[in-house]
């Protein structure tokens, strides 16, 4: 039932007429407008993004070292090299287990982070910029941070300092596979730039769950708490959660910046497009197997996208369910 | 009239704006910064250089390419530690370097992408280095100047030497075996760098062995220097070596902030360690590694190069023939007033009174003694291949031997693409 009333309030005065002219011809055309407003966006698009991906289709059947208008037809030679390349595979998995820390981690922490801000009734905007702005951050930077200054091996940087009070030795938190310390560098970094970011859609999210629900649930003897998180506010997050870890792992997918200037001259940690990068923008220059990396990682981001999108049913409507 | 009463023709004009700006925008993109600045008379050229650390070395080669009147040079100044990927990628494209700084790689040469320098240095040919002088030759033509020297060798602290009672090492076991001493509370025993790839090229020659034969083999695949990495393993694992520094070993920061005791590091870091330390300081060369080795230093450098895709081929071989030929001023102002460097213009390194006493002279005799100089066969993609074993054996305990034959494969394969 609807509480408000228009009685007593003035009504909206009725919008004025324009005078000019009446538009007509070109400018008049709707088609003229959208084609106006979304052709230099569509240029930059098929010039910056179509016309690569055709190109980096046509060097992937190349033999293209140092060059990137190759002669030399291969065929498939790229892609067997990709296919059979240890460090290749060794990315995927390593991308694998980026993704299986970093996905669950981040929903968790900007879950919690949402829940907390969102309880707040004082200050709440100052804790909603707080853990926002580290977004804003670039992850290159926030990597030399990391490296530099937190992460170090040294006994001033500040995890050393840290583990020292307890009596432990310096750790080189970067410099060797074993044990793996690189990977906490590594989810520390990217939970603390992307997770501000979470949160804000999960308080939106939880900014539209109706209160009557609650109520409801107070009068049917729910705890508030536990329970009523677990059987109100997260079946109400269904949606937002989905879209998250969606977004979650094409940025897991994504993954350069931080591993790149963490793990300089390292063979492991390299998921797939730092793996790529160095095959055809490193020291070999070799355009043609990057090019054919890039094919079938494109590929496989496709399949895993849609066997997500059938598991998790994301885009189906509410009625096919 | 009010301003309200043209309030549509404003919205539809903004409107009109912004999608002109937006398409302004979007053509703009496609040209790009290319750092070449418009005005000026003559051609305009654009050199790269990588970020030294040095302070003040910035400003000289801006302060020497404004003398220059012929053209208008614009430099690049690139940061980062990947310049030579971003050299590479640059190299292909419309807004290519005419004048970059490198190293000699035969890549560069087999590929057309530098300019044959022979008629330049010819005149003065005999005043250079010869050494430096032969590895920028391929088949009689010289690719490119050498602008400096960089010898590399270990830096120690002797008042921490005589405190710990440690001899300056001269084998692998005796450096291990030092640092292990030499290591407190606070200090570490010795700094290779972070990824310790730096010391991967003197491992080598420590061992007796080369990176290439003279006729262009794989030589470095020996057992004396698979024992060597197993030697490094086992200062990796020991806790004595500093590891996971914020400044990496070209940078003398760590040594002179009492890191370490010892540390891999260039010639261009002493007036620092000088400034932070005063006489303090001793240098080494990289000790032999097994009984048949010799002990090495690693004779690095810079030098400059023609893009011979350039537009503006003959220009950028006049520019680099003014400044790095004929002004034997600014080229001993480069080579020893921002890092101590050696000329390698023989007139210009007898005169240079720097490098004449005390721990430059010393560096003088190492680098003369010791010094393996550049390989032209030795190309990125190579080394890249051993910072691959330096990786999977050293930090990551894979077995040396089978690193060192993957990694002959991989160098062979890059040899038969380069000569056949």
């Amino acid at each position: 039932m609807s509480t408000t009333t228009t009685r007593g309030v003035a009504q909206p005065a009725p919008a004025k007429v324009s005078k000019g002219r009446p538009r007509r011809g070109l400018l008049a055309s709707s088609t003229f407008n959208f084609w106006l407003f979304t052709g230099p966006f569509l240029i930059g698009l098929v010039i910056f993004v179509f016309v690569p991906i055709g190109w980096s289709i046509y060097l992937s059947f190349f033999e293209a070292r140092f060059t990137v208008t190759p002669s030399q037809f291969i065929g498939f030679e790229n892609y067997t090299q990709v296919l059979t390349d240890v460090d290749f595979l060794n990315s995927l998995v390593t991308f694998t287990v980026f993704a299986a820390f970093i996905v669950p981690a981040t929903w968790a922490v900007s879950l919690g982070l949402a829940l907390l801000v969102n309880r707040l009734r004082f200050m709440r905007a100052f804790f909603r910029s707080v853990f926002f702005l580290p977004t804003a951050v670039s992850y290159v930077a926030a990597s030399l941070i990391w490296k530099m200054s937190l992460f170090n091996g040294v006994r001033f940087g500040l995890a050393n300092t840290v583990i020292g009070w307890f009596g432990i030795d310096n750790i080189a938190w970067l410099a060797s596979p074993d044990p793996p310390w690189y990977w906490l560098v590594i989810v520390t970094v990217r939970l603390w730039l992307q997770s501000g970011f979470y949160m804000i859609l999960f308080i939106a999210a939880l900014q539209n769950i109706p209160r009557e629900l609650y109520e409801a649930a107070s009068l049917d003897g729910a705890k508030p708490g536990w329970q009523t998180f677990r059987y109100i506010t997260l079946p109400q997050l269904r949606a937002t959660s989905t879209a998250v870890i969606l977004l979650l792992l094409v940025a897991a997918y994504q993954a350069f910046d931080e591993f790149f200037n963490l793990l300089p001259k390292a063979t492991w940690g390299q998921p797939p497009l730092v793996e790529l990068y160095k095959m055809a923008l490193g020291e070999n220059q070799n355009y043609g197997a990057g090019s054919a990396g890039a094919v079938v990682l494109t590929m496989l981001i496709c399949v895993v996208t849609l066997l997500q999108g059938k598991f998790m049913g994301f885009g189906r409507g509410e009625e096919s369910k | 009239m009010s301003a309200m009463s043209n309030s549509n023709w404003s919205r539809r004009s903004l409107f009109r704006a912004a999608a002109g700006m937006a398409a302004a925008g979007s053509l703009a993109a496609c040209g790009g910064n290319t750092g070449r600045s418009s005005g000026g008379s003559g051609d305009s050229l654009v050199q790269y250089f990588h970020a030294y650390g040095e302070a003040g070395t910035e400003q000289a080669i801006k302060k020497y390419a404004k003398a220059y009147k012929d053209a208008n040079v614009t430099t690049q100044w690139i940061t980062g530690s990947n310049f030579e990927q971003k050299l590479f990628a640059a190299l292909l494209t419309q807004n290519a370097p005419d004048v970059f700084e490198f190293h000699p790689q035969i890549q560069l040469i087999k590929s057309g992408q530098v300019a044959d320098l022979t008629d330049i240095i010819d005149p003065v040919k005999d005043d250079f280095n010869q050494a430096d002088i032969k590895s920028h030759t391929v088949d009689g033509k010289i690719y490119g100047v050498r602008m400096i020297d960089d010898p590399q060798f270990f830096f120690y602290r002797p008042s921490m030497f005589e405190k710990a009672k440690v001899e300056v090492p001269t084998t692998l076991e005796e450096l291990i075996e030092a640092a292990a001493k030499l290591k407190t509370g606070k200090v570490k025993g010795a700094y290779l760098g972070n990824d310790l790839t730096p010391v991967q090229s003197p491992l080598i020659w420590s061992a007796g062995a080369d990176t290439l034969t003279a006729d262009n083999k794989p030589a470095f695949n020996t057992d004396a220097v698979a024992e060597g990495l197993k030697q490094l393993r086992t200062l990796f694992t020991s806790g004595n070596l500093l590891l996971g520094a914020p400044a990496d070993w070209w940078d003398p920061s760590a040594f002179t902030q009492g890191l370490t005791a010892i540390q891999w590091c260039g010639m261009w870091a002493m007036p620092a360690m000088q400034q932070a330390l005063g006489d303090d300081i001793g240098i080494f060369p990289f000790p032999k590694v097994g009984s048949a080795g010799k002990q090495s230093v690693t004779n690095g450098g810079w030098s400059m190069f023609v893009n011979a895709k350039g537009k503006n081929v003959e220009a950028a071989k006049a520019y680099v023939k003014w400044l790095w030929i004929e002004q034997k001023k600014y080229q001993e102002d480069w080579a020893t007033s921002y890092g101590f460097h050696i000329p390698p213009r023989t007139s210009i390194a007898q005169s240079a009174t720097k490098l004449k006493s005390g721990l430059p002279a010393e560096g003088v005799k190492l680098f003369n003694e010791f010094g393996h100089f550049d390989n032209i066969g030795w190309t990125q993609a190579m080394i890249s291949a051993v910072n691959d074993v330096m990786a999977n054996s050293v930090r990551k305990n894979d077995d040396p031997k089978a690193q060192l034959a993957a990694c002959e494969k991989k160098v062979d394969t890059e040899l038969k693409k380069l000569f056949g």
